[in-house]
């Protein structure tokens, strides 16, 4: 049976709904990328669910014509889990930010990653609490000054990929909202894993934390103050490309490579099958001592927990035969009261 | 009712009862409920009506031999029918000394008293808290004492396996069971299979060991004289049928996957472990040959959050937990009204508050699934009245939920959840489906699907994902009615709150009216609600046979009350709610219907009596003296 599938547009996955995101917010960027890659993904919008929970993020679903739950504080990706386990058919999007994520949700997102349930998660992190107006996040950075923390946040920041590494996620990534290329490319490979996909994406929130990630947006810094994880490739960075990252004994250093001493075998060649151990390193690289990350940290293949879930019960048909509810309901020892 | 004991070929004599409530209990490592389900199931066997309580400590082993660490059983078996698994005992077997004290003062007097006197050393009474033994305390004599050196004799039984001493010792509760079956004339075929089936095929020699002691007991119990008689219960007149033993959790599961089959749905249940709930869980998981998935979440939380997801993908989903649980499900409960998908909720009530007492019972989250949400947020509720109608009431709860596209709440406690009772085994081919649709096509030709179009039950379509055409976002932001699309607008708001709250009322209509127990009209009503079902019954019955005008209208649908429930009210000059929490129902009563209904309550973590019910019914049937006070009841 062979019928020729209908070419998928950016138009498919538009709804009628009117955004309502702040003019100028990140937001906009990451979800002009999420409808230009649907296509090219090729899942029709009918079997493609879109799942939030609360914060200015989570709207997300509205402004796409595919099915969608906006659901409550920090719990899509247990709405999520659940509709994965029985519908393991559908291509599911959790789309949270880092309040709905790490703090109120922070226990089903460590679960989800573990399971390793086939969907993607999208965290767009923008280091503060937007729909309640600026408060600070689990990913506020010390000092920062915000409604809630007038002296500055105390609190130690999460990082959402050493989460993500510690939970044994199949597939982290981070990508930056305004590097639409690398944006889009990370969300596709996001969709092709087989697992839980967990992307970071640095978001602007220019209402109550702008210019949070300047230092990886603006195309003045960006080159020296990231440096993009490329599969089998040498770890070099910077405007010039002169700079490299490299192992040296459990740490990470940075090395010239503009004087010719260190070559690029020296440095560290990125794996994304690598150890978390070695991932893990990675995900500590922090602004200012080391330039940030972006791309594929780690991609590596693991039984998908639906999979495992419905293979018990495929196999329990195998086994002993599909269930007959009489022979149930009958079984044990029972007795008969004659007319 | 008893005959003359007649003597038998074995020389002792018989002596028909119509029926027999027993008390075991011991250490929790004893046995005990083990011991207490083989005689429940024996009894079931023989045809006798049954009703069982079984009553364990929360700890998993308290300290040996302290009064913490008693568990017990008690069982009634009957050739009447019994609902209650009964007041007063006919005979205790008391393990070790602190099960004796701990439960001696349910013994009537001249009750007659096993205990094994082995475990009634220094040591034992040092662990029991007691300065004297006593088995020699005076007040002994009030009772029929038979002191068996059970852990010895046991040992003398399987001597000859080459047992541990460790391992020896643990047959000591087939050797009371033994006693206990001879001295009731049960059968030990069933058992024996039992210990077979559960320790290997009858040549291992833990099997062989069990099997000694069970018929050592049965010997000794034939030889020994201080037991001059055994006794004789026959068969109950139930209803002609197949029967077997069920309890509750595993009726509360049987009734989800009767509902699935009929409903054509695969089950999926999500539930975090939490007592008394947890052997729903433990009973599904066994049936993933049934297309049941079960899906033990990180918490509460996500357990009812997993259950949303997997229904708005179109299967029967199902979460459970017990009161601290379902406070921690409130905010997802409140979700999925908004998304008006359908759910099951089930509630098996424990003592609260917060952690209270796990493994004891009340009726007193009543109030909690009525309320415990925040807005406007009324959901339908449903609570079963005893084991074997946790089958009949979650089908019931899972009707209503897809007809009116709604979650529905399903009561149970930890009494009817563990429970047990003669069961009707149901015919299977003869069950009616439950319909449920999911639309393929819009419903909205010119323009985009509304998700929230409703039908005469003011039902929106399940539509699911996967259906071309029918793309649609459901969230817990109030909608537009109709397109489901965020609306902020105020008289929208009212219109939904409206509709949310009509489509429960609605509920009423696929819903059987009240019946009542005893004379349609009179001096008092008993209303009642739950797991106090049996005690109520019984308690009604008793006054009637004493010439009180009263009746029982016992109500299993709780939101919304059957419509004539008012009107039954009305007919009667008094009204009591007897309930296991301090007046929740009463307190819905009293607002709906203004009545001045008077309550009887109870929170001890224990069941009703039937004695301090009746008592209290004839009180009020028999003073006739209160003026009526209500009038208003509609």
């Amino acid at each position: 049976m062979s019928t020729a599938l209908p070419v998928l547009k950016v138009e498919d996955f538009t709804s009628d709904q009117d955004i309502r995101w702040c003019p100028g917010c990140g937001d906009y960027s990451i979800l002009a990328q999420m409808k230009k890659v649907l296509p090219e993904i090729g899942v029709p919008p009918e079997k493609t669910v879109f799942i939030s929970g609360i914060g200015c993020s989570s709207r997300f679903p509205y402004y796409v014509n595919t099915y969608g739950v906006h659901s409550i504080h920090g719990r899509a990706p247990t709405i999520a889990t659940g509709l994965k386990l029985t519908r393991p058919d559908l291509s599911v999007w959790v789309i949270t930010g880092d309040g709905d994520a790490l703090s109120i949700g922070g226990n089903h997102f460590i679960h989800l990653l573990r399971r390793n349930v086939d969907l993607n998660i999208i965290l767009f992190n923008n280091r503060i609490y937007g729909l309640t107006k600026g408060q600070y996040s689990p990913t506020s950075i010390e000092g920062q000054i915000t409604k809630s923390t007038p002296m500055g946040v105390v609190d130690h920041p999460l990082n959402p990929i050493s989460v993500a590494v510690g939970a044994e996620a199949s597939f982290i990534a981070r990508s930056v909202d305004s590097n639409v290329k690398h944006l889009a490319y990370t969300l596709k490979r996001a969709a092709a894993h087989k697992g839980t996909s967990f992307v970071e994406v640095y978001q602007n929130c220019n209402v109550f934390n702008d210019g949070a990630f300047s230092y990886a947006q603006d195309k003045a810094t960006r080159d020296d103050a990231t440096i993009e994880l490329q599969h089998g490739k040498p770890m070099i960075y910077g405007k010039d490309r002169d700079k490299g990252i490299r192992l040296n004994g459990l740490n990470l250093e940075i090395v010239d490579l503009s004087q010719g001493k260190v070559k690029e075998d020296d440095l560290l060649f990125h794996d994304e099958q690598a150890n978390s151990t070695l991932v893990y390193m990675l995900s500590r690289l922090r602004r200012p001592d080391f330039p940030e990350p972006i791309g594929v940290f780690r991609a590596v293949e693991s039984q998908t927990y639906e999979d495992a879930v419905r293979g018990q019960i495929d196999q329990a048909i195998q086994q002993r035969g599909r269930g007959n509810l009489q022979k149930l309901f009958s079984s044990g020892e029972t007795w008969k009261v004659g007319a | 009712m008893s005959t003359e004991a007649q003597p038998t070929s074995h020389g002792k004599a018989v002596k028909t009862v119509s029926g027999i409530t027993v008390r075991l209990c011991g250490d929790s490592g004893d046995g005990m409920q083990l011991l207490g389900t083989q005689l429940t199931n024996t009894s079931a066997l023989a045809g006798n009506d049954i009703a069982t309580f079984p009553d364990f400590p929360a700890e998993i082993r308290a300290p040996r031999g302290t009064r913490a660490g008693v568990s017990g059983f008690q069982v009634q078996f009957a050739s009447h029918e019994v609902h209650t698994p009964g007041d007063t005992l006919d005979a205790l077997v008391a393990m070790n000394p602190a099960a004796l004290v701990t439960n001696i003062a349910d013994l009537p007097k001249g009750g007659l008293l096993i205990v094994n006197e082995d475990s009634f050393e220094d040591k034992d009474l040092k662990l029991a808290k007691l300065k004297v033994n006593p088995l020699e305390e005076p007040a002994m004599e009030n009772y029929r004492l038979i002191k068996v050196p059970i852990t010895r004799l046991t040992k003398q039984a399987v001597a000859e396996l080459g047992l541990s001493v460790k391992e020896a010792d643990r047959c000591k509760n087939f050797f009371a069971m033994g006693l206990v079956y001879w001295l009731y004339g049960r059968n030990m075929d069933a058992t024996l299979r039992y210990i077979n089936g559960k320790f290997g095929d009858g040549t291992s020699s833990i099997a062989k060991a069990n099997e000694k002691a069970l018929r050592a007991g049965w010997a000794f119990g034939e030889t020994i004289e201080a037991l001059g008689h055994s006794y004789n219960i026959e068969p109950a007149k139930l209803v002609p049928g197949t029967y077997r033993n069920i309890i509750g959790n595993q009726a509360m599961a049987y009734g989800l996957m009767a509902a699935a089959h009929r409903s054509g749905k695969e089950i999926f249940y999500a539930s975090y472990p939490i007592t008394p709930a947890s052997d729903i869980l433990h009973e599904l998981c066994k049936y993933k040959n049934f297309g049941v998935c079960t899906f033990q979440a990180e918490d509460e939380i996500a357990a009812v959050c997993a259950a949303i997801g997997a229904s708005y993908g179109g299967q029967m989903a199902v979460t459970s937990s017990s009161g601290p649980g379902i406070a921690l499900k409130t905010e997802g409960m409140g979700l999925a009204l908004m998304l008006e998908l359908p759910l099951l909720v089930i509630d098996v009530q424990r003592g609260g508050p917060s952690t209270g007492l796990p493994t004891k019972t009340e009726q007193s989250d009543l109030m909690q699934v009525m309320f415990g949400r925040n807005g406007e947020s009324p959901l339908p509720v449903l609570a079963a009245q005893s084991p074997a109608d946790c089958y009949e009431i979650v089908q019931e709860a899972w009707m209503l939920a897809t007809q009116l596209m709604l979650p529905v709440i399903v009561l149970s406690d930890g009494y009817i959840a563990n429970g047990s009772e003669p069961w009707a085994v149901p015919d299977v081919a003869k069950m009616t489906p439950i319909t449920v649709a999911h639309p393929t096509e819009s419903n909205n030709p010119d323009g985009a699907f509304m998700p929230y179009k409703r039908n005469e039950l003011l039902a929106r379509p399940w539509a699911i994902p996967g259906t071309e055409g029918l793309m649609h976002r459901v969230g817990g932001i109030e909608k537009e009615d109709g397109t489901g699309n965020i609306s902020y607008d105020p008289d929208n708001h009212q219109k939904m709150v409206n509709i949310r709250a009509q489509k429960v009322a609605n509920a009423a209509k696929l819903l059987p009216s009240q019946q009542v127990v005893g004379p349609q009209s009179g001096e008092l009503l008993v209303l009642s609600w739950g797991g106090t079902y049996g005690a109520c019954l019984t308690a009604v019955q008793n006054a009637q046979a004493e010439g009180c005008s009263v009746a029982l209208a016992h109500i299993r649908y709780l939101n919304p009350f059957p419509s004539n429930l008012g009107e039954i009210i009305s007919r009667y000059k008094q009204v009591l709610i007897p309930e296991l929490n301090m007046g929740q129902l009463r307190t819905l009563i009293r607002s709906r219907y203004l009545v001045d209904a008077i309550g009887f309550n109870k929170v001890k973590g224990k069941p009703f009596t039937v004695t301090e019910l009746q008592e209290k019914i004839c009180e009020m049937a028999k003073s006739g003296a209160r003026s009526p006070t209500h009038s208003k009841a509609s």
